[in-house]
């Protein structure tokens, strides 16, 4: 960790956005995590992200459980709210608020120890709830807060830093999260914002359960020649599937591509995914397909990266359970307290 | 030819933040001889370059460089007695005899950079004290005779004779006295004057500024009318109006031909002078001194305007109003000043050419005859002090080598060093938090009591604390990136951490397209980008100095320590044993 806060001062002419912030205004504290940290690549694209799509800081909500990758949310959007529960419990934290005030965008942040481990039943139970959230499980194949363990994620056969080979099998993420019913997986990689960004981008402006798993090299105890989440490792062996553009509701389509090289998703509140295919084969609408594609290239030692999957027709926890429009704090005395004669009514309902 | 004083400014504002005055002071004495005096009154030509003007732009309201020049000051004024580190005469000399002509800053510089080697170097100067134009005109509100006493004191006492009140009238008899050189060091001494109508005869309320300002210091004029003009737009001129101030002038006016901005004064100048209540008349050309039978009663002006000819160049043109005419008892004119060398015979081997000055090589200062140097404003016309000094330190080293039979064309290369700064993970040799101050505002004395008195200084310095505080401000430019591609493994932790998104990891381009897709534009051309190749990606490296912090973020989150702080340190060679060839 560095021992001087950032400095104030920002270059003469950053971009603004349409609040007249900079990607500057959307920053946390310095962050305290080992120098080259991976992690911090996904914070510096997670602030890019927001303040390319015009957010305001007041209405997200970032939560997270426990672990380096969970300490994270302290060191971007610093005017945001901020949950940060305990090990693996971030998801049912993230579904509560989220019930009671459905107007925030939420990010949950996790780690591959946070989420494949100790969190694994949770992240199971939000994502098939489809609960209307970004989840970010930065993965890098250890425990890094303690010092480098073998996580549920790490590859059979891999490698620890003392040469230790790992025997148990990998979970793999995102294939978890297809067979659970995510409405938009992606997989990214903290050493490539020019993709990484889009997805995260993508992943908010998605209304439904979004999950992106980013692979984010341990600097500590995960980067050397015999481990698989590593920079050199990721950088031979990743494959794109596609580019992802996000376009506002507000920007108009101006390039024009050959039909078949890209496709348009619209999303709820407007705004488009282009997508620009770089594997023929692969089709994100079909699920099934999609999975079949993940488990060849990885069984060929490939890491398949881009926007592996989005459902067109994507619902939600609220839809599901049909209820309010309202965040409960816009409910009123009058809404809440219906008094006697309702409660008669609805006590008569069960008879 | 650079100035001596720019290199080391970082390194001696940190010893002024840590309170090593004494160090602080011997850096700036030995690169620019006169501290305590440039402290008050240089021209400061660093400021201007000066990185934090460029990163405040957008951030602050008035985005402004670090007081150099001031803290120079504070060094000086809080040191201890330093006189121990000076340089004695020393006890042998080497058999060279010098002569320098004007005892201003230029010729005190060559004399100290020589004496200490062994040159007997002997100085004249018409006046009885030395100093030149720094104890004649510079008013004593700006610069108080004990800080000219004290440092001019320690040049003579490095072993330099000094002859006062001894003019030299021909140079063909000095150049029979066997000097090994000779050094011109005597300034741009007669002020230009205004032949208009009228001129002649209200000449006793009409005076030529600079000659007025140096009877005002050696205290011949001590008081002048209520109601003055002061025609011209330099810093003379501002010099002239606040001393007419102080000696009983009530309604003191500028009048200036140009407009406000392309006046020659400094900024602060004239901010001064306005602060003082002195109104500056602008687009005004003097046409006629008005006069009651030789009694001066004023000055008629016509009005001008700017106008751009295609070629862009500016002409004042009258603008056909009817002229002004402003009541007055005495006019300084400060317009200028120009060469006068009466006293060099044209046909010693001195070349002259058609505007009256000396034909003189930029770089060695040497005349076309090799044995006589021009240095100071007698060289290339008025100029400042530290141009005179910096001139002075060259003479000296062609001095040397023409005295040790060396090609006086070949200059002695800097020094150059480049040392890691870093002590710890993050911890480094210098203090790397950067200050969000603003510029600091240098205290002064109470107007009641500064214009009251003409001897009384009316800048007091930086306290301190302050000091300290606007030494926190320097960006610790001397301290650079320095970049290591084999180490990188671009996991762009230094690109996410750079509060200035200096730095880009990119596609390989040519400079003008490369400066327009960087993380942050590259906006100025001056400012070369620093790129580095061969990366594993097949990517550069691209970092924009141009509004870097030095704040060493990018190499406290470097994993592998790709990125260095390392301080570049030059040192200009001066005359003695380093400047000469090695044999
Ligand atoms: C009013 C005024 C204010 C100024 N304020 C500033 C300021 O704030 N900051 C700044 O940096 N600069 C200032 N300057 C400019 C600065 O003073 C000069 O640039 C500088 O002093 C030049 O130094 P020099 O060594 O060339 O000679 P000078 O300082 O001009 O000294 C030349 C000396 O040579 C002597 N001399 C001349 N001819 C002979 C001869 N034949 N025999 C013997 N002696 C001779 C003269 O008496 C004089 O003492 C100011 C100038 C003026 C006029
Ligand atoms: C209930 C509980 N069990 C165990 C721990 C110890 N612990 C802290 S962080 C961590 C693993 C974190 O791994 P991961 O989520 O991958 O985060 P990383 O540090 O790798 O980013 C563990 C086991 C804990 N804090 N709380
Ligand atoms: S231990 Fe690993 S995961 Fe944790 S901060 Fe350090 S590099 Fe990042
Ligand atoms: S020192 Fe490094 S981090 Fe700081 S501004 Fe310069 S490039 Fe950026
Ligand atoms: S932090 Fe170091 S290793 Fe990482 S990209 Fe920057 S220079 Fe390269
Ligand atoms: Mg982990």
């Amino acid at each position: 960790m560095t021992y001087i806060s950032k400095p104030k001062l920002r270059h003469p002419h950053l971009k603004t956005n349409k609040f007249g912030f900079t990607h500057r205004d959307y920053e946390g504290a310095v962050s305290t995590l080992c120098a080259g940290c991976g992690h911090d690549s996904i914070s510096a694209a997670i602030i890019q992200a927001c303040f390319e799509l015009d957010l305001p800081p007041h209405r997200i909500a970032k939560l997270s459980g426990i672990g380096c990758s969970s300490k994270t949310p302290t060191y971007f959007l610093g005017n945001s709210h901020g949950f940060n529960s305990v090990h693996g419990r971030m998801p049912s934290v993230l579904t509560g608020a989220n019930l009671a005030n459905r107007d925030l965008i939420y990010l949950g942040i996790s780690g591959d120890g946070d989420s494949a481990s100790i969190g694994l039943g949770q992240f199971a139970h939000s994502l098939r709830r489809g609960v209307n959230m970004v989840y970010i499980v930065e993965n890098n194949g250890v425990y890094g807060l303690t010092k480098g363990q073998f996580s549920a994620t790490s590859d059979r056969g891999s490698k620890s830093k003392k040469g230790a080979t790992n025997r148990d099998s990998a979970i793999d993420m995102v294939m978890l999260a297809m067979e659970l019913g995510a409405t938009y997986v992606a997989r990214g990689f903290s050493g490539d914002k020019a993709q990484l960004v889009p997805l995260i981008k993508g992943a908010i402006v998605h209304r439904g359960a979004a999950f992106i798993d980013c692979i984010s090299p341990c600097i500590a105890f995960n980067n050397h020649p015999g481990s698989t989440k590593g920079f050199d490792y990721v950088r031979e062996h990743n494959e794109a599937v596609n580019r992802l553009d996000v376009m506002s509701p507000r920007e108009t389509i101006t390039v024009d591509y050959q039909a078949g090289e890209v496709e348009e998703v619209t999303q709820h509140d407007g705004s488009v995914l282009r997508l620009r295919k770089l594997s023929e084969e692969y089709d994100v609408h079909d699920r099934v397909a999609a999975m079949h594609h993940l488990q060849k290239s990885k069984a060929a030692g490939e890491i398949v990266t881009g926007v592996l999957h989005v459902d067109r027709e994507p619902d939600d926890l609220h839809a599901n359970l049909n209820t309010l429009t309202a965040p409960f704090n816009k409910l009123t005395e009058k809404e809440l307290c219906p008094g006697s004669p309702a409660l008669e009514k609805f006590n008569a309902s069960h008879r | 030819m650079g100035l001596s004083c720019t290199h080391a400014v970082p390194e001696y504002i940190r010893l002024i933040a840590a309170g090593r005055y004494d160090d602080a002071y011997m850096i700036n004495w030995t690169s620019n001889v006169f501290p305590g005096v440039l402290g008050r009154t240089c021209d400061r030509p660093c400021e201007p370059a000066c990185r934090r003007g460029r990163v405040e732009d957008h951030n602050q309201e008035k985005p402004e460089p670090v007081a150099i020049c001031r803290l120079k000051r504070v060094a000086a004024d809080s040191k201890n007695d330093i006189r121990e580190r000076l340089p004695k005469p020393p006890s042998q000399g080497n058999g060279k005899r010098v002569a320098c002509i004007g005892a201003g800053p230029a010729s005190l510089t060559v004399a100290r950079d020589l004496a200490p080697l062994g040159y007997e170097v002997t100085i004249f100067d018409q006046d009885p004290r030395a100093g030149g134009m720094i104890r004649s005109q510079i008013p004593r509100f700006r610069l108080p005779e004990d800080v000219i006493d004290e440092e001019v004191g320690y040049v003579i006492d490095t072993g330099v004779e000094f002859r006062g009140g001894v003019r030299i009238n021909s140079m063909a008899k000095l150049l029979g006295e066997g000097f090994d050189a000779i050094f011109v060091g005597t300034g741009a001494p007669r002020g230009r004057d205004l032949d208009l109508p009228g001129r002649k005869e209200a000449a006793k309320n009409i005076h030529i500024g600079i000659d007025w300002l140096s009877s005002v210091s050696f205290g011949h004029i001590d008081k002048v009318g209520k109601r003055v003009i002061v025609l011209g737009g330099g810093n003379t001129a501002m010099d002239c109006c606040r001393t007419a101030r102080r000696l009983g002038g009530e309604d003191v006016k500028v009048v200036v031909r140009s407009g406000f901005e392309e006046m020659k004064a400094s900024p602060w100048e004239k901010e001064d002078a306005m602060h003082e209540g002195i109104p500056i008349l602008n687009f005004l050309v003097p046409k006629e001194f008005v006069h009651d039978d030789g009694k001066l009663t004023g000055v008629v002006f016509e009005k001008v305007q700017a106008v751009y000819d295609a070629r862009g160049r500016r002409q004042l043109v009258p603008t056909g109003d009817p002229d002004e005419h402003f009541e007055c008892d005495d006019v300084l004119v400060a317009v200028g000043q120009e060469n006068a060398f009466s006293w060099i015979e044209r046909d010693c081997g001195i070349e002259f050419n058609d505007w009256g000055m000396p034909v003189v090589d930029e770089t060695t200062l040497q005349s076309s005859l090799p044995g006589v140097l021009f240095g100071g404003d007698a060289a290339f016309g008025p100029k400042n002090i530290i141009w005179a000094v910096a001139h002075g330190h060259e003479a000296a080293i062609s001095i040397d080598r023409l005295c040790h039979d060396e090609d006086t064309a070949d200059r002695p290369p800097p020094l150059v060093n480049l040392v890691s700064q870093k002590m710890g993970i993050h911890e480094w040799t210098y203090d790397n938090d950067i200050s969000n101050d603003l510029r600091h505002k240098v205290p002064l004395r109470e107007q009641k009591i500064a214009l009251k008195n003409i001897n009384v200084e009316v800048e007091l310095g930086f306290d301190q604390k302050l000091a300290f505080d606007e030494a926190q401000r320097c960006l610790n430019c001397d301290v650079q990136t320095v970049f290591s591609s084999p180490l990188c493994i671009e996991c762009d932790a230094c690109v996410d951490i750079c509060p200035m998104d200096c730095i880009t990891f990119t596609e390989d381009g040519e400079e003008e397209e490369l400066r327009g897709r960087l993380n942050a534009p590259a906006e100025n051309p001056l400012q070369d980008l620093y790129v580095a190749g061969a990366l594993k990606t097949g990517r550069i490296m691209v970092k924009d100095e141009d509004v870097c912090l030095h704040c060493g973020l990018c190499a406290e989150r470097c994993p592998t320590g790709a990125w260095d702080m390392r301080k570049f340190l030059l040192h200009m060679t001066p005359a003695g044993q380093g400047c000469r060839d090695r044999k």
